[in-house]
């Protein structure tokens, strides 16, 4: 075979903005604020409501520091806004839409231009460079690709490198161990407990992972833990990053982390970062705990001001020793509220709730309860029957059950087990209800 | 002509049958008959006793999900055949039967059927009509 050259020169991470210097990189950022935050007020309702509350223009705007006197944005702006509110592009500009799962059955919708798009990209591709990626490179995707953004977000971040991508989305594990094998995959993108899955079902296969091209795994999409990496990355042989992104601000590509693993850059060029006090609401110092805040600095088709994302963490107060200056947020472990991570994909448990109630017309007792098999994430929704559903018939208790597994299908968009309890089984607490038991970290 | 049934929702795990029996046993009632019917995860015990309401009653107060179910109860002979000659005429008639169970009474030599019809109703009518023994309260319960 004739070698053609290689026409385009090779994406080096030094030309992006993840070196400049911390002034430009500022006067950059300032730059950016101030138009969306224009942008924003000019042409979505809500934004210039609520300004105009506070007494605020886009003028006010006279440094980065002023951000913190904006209102913020919260999830359930999205869900009260549905579908299309918070859009401030019109849709002849829109040139795609994802959405992930809601609080009440309803998804959030997001939206994008051709231009955030690029930026999406972008930000995608310099995350597949922090962890060490380049053209040459063979990305094994096995993200969801559909509405939910980390297959796409993913898939065009890492064309845009140049490296090679087998889209093959989540799902049957054989097969991917057969690709991984047969087209030497180099790096795979999944979220970590489905990697860890993937590791059980090759040694029952007598697959070595480690004597595969293997060397890396992009893992997101959920919380997961410094043991899992060592555990991972013993079994495997493959360095595990942990990446960071969420629909409301674009999708995979938020941060990432570096060859250091050691934080997660934010590509704040894009995605500006603030930490807050989760009670008052006050901007806290680098260094300090708090809950994740992100302006989106470049996105046309639905800007978000100071969003708050619930994630509970940091800004590493120093450089990274890879060089990059964007700032660092310690990873990930925990949340400020009751959202559920399963297998990837967000759930609620006030999702469930309104699907049982749905199929029953009255809310039973019933509890969540999480586990891991075999490294993965399993749930299963426990109801008591009441007098009310019960029958002496077992089609009935069955219809019952497969139509209670439909609607929380219908809600979250995976399947989740139901079981049928006796009346009184579930432990009733003084206060608030213990909806959610958690047993994944338990052995 | 038609006699209730008590049924009870439990799981299906170890000790969850004993719990029920024994609840009515301490209060003095007779379970004349009972049938399980079981998926993986959880079944139901279907109770003929004499005293129903107070069965449910006492049921209910420890928290079992409990309903009551007309059903129909026909006498048979306790021989080959017995149950066939019965349900040739179910099938000519196209009665529909939700669900079955047969035990033998212990005197002169007969045995019952107790039968879930979607229609109890008009399969007493029937039943009776053809001359098949559809059995009444007083009947099933008569030691």
């Amino acid at each position: 075979m004739k070698k053609i050259k290689n026409q385009k020169p090779a994406f080096n991470p030094v030309s992006a903005s993840d070196f400049l210097p911390e002034d430009e990189l500022q006067d950059l950022q300032f730059d950016r604020l101030k138009k969306i935050v224009r942008r924003a007020y000019d042409c979505t309702e809500l934004y210039r409501k609520r300004m105009k509350d506070e007494k605020i223009i886009p003028e006010d705007l006279t440094s980065l520091q002023d951000l913190k006197n904006l209102p913020f944005t919260v999830k359930t702006d999205l869900r009260d806004t549905y579908p299309f509110g918070l859009f401030a592009s019109p849709m002849s500009e829109i040139v795609r839409l994802h959405a992930s799962s809601g609080t009440t059955g309803k998804p959030i919708v997001v939206a994008y231009t051709q231009e955030d798009l690029d930026v999406w990209s972008d930000s995608m591709m310099r995350t597949f460079a922090a962890c060490g990626l380049h053209s040459g490179d063979i990305i094994q995707n096995a993200y969801g690709h559909g509405l939910f953004t980390g297959g796409l977000g993913a898939h065009y971040g890492a064309e845009k490198l140049g490296a090679t991508v087998i889209p093959v989305s989540g799902g049957n594990t054989d097969r991917q161990l057969m690709l991984m094998q047969d087209f030497g995959s180099t790096a795979f993108c999944s979220t970590p407990s489905y990697f860890t899955f993937m590791i059980e079902r090759a040694a029952e296969l007598e697959i070595d992972i480690r004597k595969l091209p293997l060397k890396a795994g992009i893992f997101g999409a959920e919380p997961w833990t410094e043991e899992m990496r060592k555990h991972i990355e013993k079994a495997s042989g493959v360095k595990a990053y942990d990446i960071y992104g969420l629909s409301e601000i674009t999708g995979p590509g938020v941060g990432s982390e570096c060859e250091e693993q050691d934080g997660l850059h934010i590509f704040e060029d894009y995605f500006y970062p603030e930490i807050i006090d989760p009670k008052t609401g006050k901007v806290l110092p680098d260094g300090k705990e708090g809950e994740l805040v992100l302006t989106t600095l470049c996105k046309k088709a639905m800007p978000m001001i100071r969003y708050r994302t619930r994630d509970i963490t940091m800004i590493i107060p120093r450089r990274c020793r890879c060089g990059r200056t964007i700032r660092r947020i310690k990873r990930i472990n925990r949340r400020s509220d009751d959202m559920l991570i399963i297998r990837g994909v967000n759930i609620f448990p006030s999702q469930i709730e309104s699907a049982i109630l749905a199929v029953e017309g009255t809310l039973p007792h019933y509890q969540i309860v999480l586990s891991k098999e075999k490294g993965l994430d399993q749930i299963e929704v426990q109801v008591e029957v009441t007098e009310k559903v019960f029958s002496d018939r077992i089609g009935a208790l069955e219809q019952l059950q497969s139509k209670l597994m439909q609607a929380l299908e219908n809600v979250t968009s995976i399947r989740i087990g139901v079981r049928l309890v006796a009346h009184q089984t579930i432990k009733r607490s003084e206060g608030k209800a213990k909806r959610v038991i958690d047993m994944r970290n338990q052995n | 002509m038609k006699i209730k049934q008590v049924s009870i929702f439990i799981e299906n795990k170890a000790g969850t049958l004993s719990a029920p029996c024994k609840l009515l046993s301490d209060a003095g009632i007779n379970i004349v008959t009972l049938c399980l019917a079981d998926t993986n995860d959880f079944g139901i015990m279907r109770l003929i006793v004499k005293d129903w309401q107070k069965a449910k009653k006492l049921l209910e107060s420890k928290d079992y999900a409990v309903k009551i179910t007309d059903v129909v109860a026909i006498e048979v002979e306790d021989r080959p055949g017995g149950l066939a000659s019965i349900l040739s005429v179910l099938e000519k008639s196209k009665l529909n039967v939700e669900y079955m169970y047969a035990f033998t009474s212990g005197k002169n030599g007969r045995a019952v059927l107790v039968f879930c019809f979607e229609n109890p109703d008009e399969a007493v009518q029937i039943l009776s009509s053809k001359g098949i023994n559809v059995l009444g309260e007083t009947h099933i319960f008569q030691k």
